[in-house]
């Protein structure tokens, strides 16, 4: 059965390419809107597999679809959104995991010129997963670097845990790092074991829990 | 008794200065002699400069023995002359070798024209006049008392000379302050010469930021012609070659577009730090509070933001204080070696007010670090200043007001104080009382001499005071009503005239 989707995005251009890209990965587009106020309608009432969302929409070209799917996700707990922007905040990046209930992707734009990543970033929110950019990640990382128990991880542990942080499997991870699933296994649990955090089979909680503690100790 | 001895130790040292004056009073005739009869106008600017020491000084003492602050009064000092495109130095219709003429003329002219010199050179003359009335003048009566109660006077009058000497000494703190008024009258700056410094400064501030805005513009020209724009330019080849490549040999073809795209993501990249050089996203969608929240989060410090506004300051403005925000946080971790910043964003009236405190080495200052005189520019435009406080050892607080950054949205909303409320009221509600009844019927009932005093409660007093007093009620009613309409309208005007005009205008000074 294929996903429904709602888009929603000012530009004719790019709603119509991201129309035709996720029509062509087999998604059934229900609804591509231009405006905040319509696809908080749309959202409510087709209650899509996953919605695709750009952050600035009209009328007042602010955070008008961050908004949206906020106010959205507060009527339909757990709905899965994906948000698009020009520019990554982690300001944002917070207030979407805020509630710690998953299924939610920020990504850049720049993202949808790579149609299997992006297309596989909007599966894994549509599952209940999560997909950061990778540069939210960074500044994430980047900012807590001075934090002591980051400190302790390996380059390559480091490596494991921006993926992670990203919302990938395992076996993505692996396939990514050119290891074996084992090893990524491996690597994992002494990253929470460094980090003292609760190990969990489970992709999702398993992100969340990094990007809590990440978060946390930005303090 | 303390106080009353350091009052008349003031006194005295004043008071002998004012009698060093007289030489220099006689100096100052010699040389204005020399300039004006005999043409030799070159001792004008040393004498003028003279001048303004003795009065710098007097301002000192002014305000730090009698506690009355007096600003400085001269117009701004010319700028350098600087040479034409030629070489040349021009000064009005001459031309010049060397800056030293010019620039002389320019002196002279910025001494000879100001008002404050002509103001000082007066207060000069006078002051000996006036330092020996107000001042020594009670303390030689005193003193002058007091040896001729020792001598051999009748012992009938040696108590009024204590007497008087006593209440000399009690006079003198409030002589004193008669002192720090007549200075304050002659050596502060008149309106005028507030005006005229704050149109220079105000010129200079626009020069300033036109200049940084061209250069900025130029910047971004720049970033875009070497960055974006050379991309696609680049990116559009390939794709030509694509397009040949594509039948011939598929596979470097299908490389090359993996360029392509690569390009086109570089030049995204490229174009998103520009635009956040520009005006940062969330600036734009969010205000000044989250967007120095969100820059909070990206630095690698720990920084507490707190922000308490209750209005959006105008963009301009909230950029200004934005790019001053994240220059100092830049700062803190450059410099300061600092690892807690704490910023703090509350409105102050109508200004804007951010206090940024690091626990850093300190020995930050503003007239060495560039990152610094950059913010007071960015600041500069909007009558904003910027405060440091940067021991050695830290911490560093930069504290800067934006004034009426608020204003635009508060104007005019604060209701009228209570008091003033009341005495509206009353006027608008009594005013009738004198001026009718009491004012113009009885003036009409007065004229055609009536016998019914009834309620005309004047015409029951003796002749000679009736006219006086209605006319007296008929202008308190006139007067009432004046009130009533000038109170409400002096408050709303006087709000925004305060703002932009200089104190006492009206006196002239």
């Amino acid at each position: 059965m294929s996903l429904r989707v709602v888009i929603a995005e000012d530009l004719y251009l790019l709603r119509d390419g991201l129309v035709h890209l996720l029509q062509a990965h087999d998604f059934e587009v229900v609804a591509a809107v231009e405006s905040g106020p319509e696809l908080l309608k749309a959202l409510i009432e087709l209650r899509p597999d996953v919605a695709v969302v750009d952050v600035r929409l009209p009328p007042t070209f602010t955070d008008e679809g961050l908004q949206a799917a906020l106010a959205a996700r507060r009527a339909i707990p757990g709905l899965p959104v994906l948000v698009l922007s020009q520019h990554v905040e982690q300001l944002y990046a917070r207030e979407l995991l805020a509630d710690g209930s998953g299924a939610i992707g920020y990504l850049l734009k720049d993202r949808v010129f790579n149609a299997e990543q992006f297309v596989d970033a909007v599966r894994r929110v549509a599952a209940g997963g999560t997909a950061m950019d990778p540069e939210v990640i960074a500044k994430l990382l980047a900012s807590t670097v001075r934090h002591q128990p980051l400190g302790a991880l390996t380059p390559r542990e480091r490596e494991v845990l921006e993926l992670m942080a990203e919302g990938r499997s395992n076996a993505a991870i692996s396939q990514r790092l050119f290891l074996s699933e084992s090893a990524v296994g491996k690597h994992t649990a002494s990253i929470f074991a460094k980090l003292d955090l609760v190990p969990s089979d489970d992709d999702n909680r398993r992100v969340l829990a990094v990007l809590t503690y990440l978060n946390a100790a930005r303090g | 008794m303390k106080t009353y001895a350091v009052a008349v130790g003031k006194a005295l040292a004043l008071g002998a200065m004012a009698l060093v004056d007289i030489a220099l009073v006689a100096l100052t005739l010699f040389a204005f002699l020399l300039t004006f009869g005999l043409g030799m106008i070159f001792v004008f600017p040393p004498t003028a400069r003279l001048i303004r020491y003795r009065t710098a000084f007097a301002r000192r003492l002014t305000g730090s023995w009698l506690g009355t602050a007096v600003p400085v009064p001269y117009l701004p000092q010319p700028l350098p002359a600087r040479p034409q495109p030629d070489g040349w130095y021009r000064h009005e219709r001459q031309l010049y070798k060397t800056p030293r003429w010019p620039d002389w003329n320019n002196r002279w002219k910025w001494m000879f024209g100001d008002p404050a010199t002509w103001r000082d050179g007066l207060w000069l003359f006078l002051n000996p006049a006036v330092a020996a009335a107000l001042l020594l003048l009670p303390l030689t009566l005193a003193a002058g008392a007091v040896l001729a109660s020792r001598s051999a006077v009748p012992a009938a009058v040696s108590p009024l000379l204590g007497g008087a000497a006593v209440v000399a000494l009690i006079a003198v703190p409030h002589l004193l302050r008669g002192y720090a008024w007549w200075n304050r009258l002659l050596l502060s700056p008149t309106a005028k010469s507030v005006l005229a410094g704050r149109v220079q400064r105000l010129d200079q501030v626009r020069l300033a930021t036109v200049d940084s805005q061209a250069s900025e513009l130029r910047r971004i020209e720049r970033d875009l012609h070497d960055g974006a724009q050379a991309r696609l330019v680049a990116m559009g080849m390939t794709l030509g070659a694509v397009e040949e490549l594509m039948d011939k040999d598929p596979a470097a073809a299908k490389t090359l577009l993996g360029k392509v795209r690569e390009a086109s993501s570089t030049a995204l990249v490229e174009l998103r730090d520009l635009v956040r050089g520009i005006h940062p996203p969330v600036l734009a969608e969010r205000g000044l509070g989250d967007a120095v929240r969100a820059l909070a989060l990206d630095s690698p410090l720990k920084v507490t933001v707190t922000v308490d506004l209750d209005a959006r300051p105008d963009s301009p403005v909230e950029s200004a204080a934005y790019f001053s925000i994240s220059e100092l946080l830049t700062n803190a971790a450059r410099h300061g070696g600092a690892e807690r910043v704490s910023i703090d964003i509350s409105s102050h009236g109508h200004a804007l007010r951010v206090v940024v405190t690091d626990d850093g080495a300190g020995g930050a200052d503003p007239s060495l670090g560039s990152g610094l005189r950059g913010i007071e520019r960015r600041l500069a435009a909007f009558d904003g200043v910027l405060a440091v406080s940067s021991p050695r050892g830290g911490p560093t607080t930069a504290t800067f007001d934006l004034p009426n950054a608020l204003a635009e949205k508060r104007r005019d909303s604060r209701p009228l104080p209570r008091g003033k409320a009341i005495i509206v009221g009353i006027c608008w509600g009594l005013g009738w009382l004198p001026l009718f009844p009491q004012g113009l019927v009885t003036m009409v009932m007065k004229i055609i001499d009536t016998e019914h005093l009834s309620w005309f409660l004047v015409l029951y007093l003796p002749e000679p005071l009736q006219w006086p007093l209605i006319v007296f009620n008929i202008s308190l009613g006139l007067s009432m009503y004046v009130a009533g309409i000038i109170i409400p309208a002096m408050h709303s005007s006087r709000r925004r005239m305060a703002e932009v005009v200089p104190a006492r205008l009206w006196l002239g000074r």
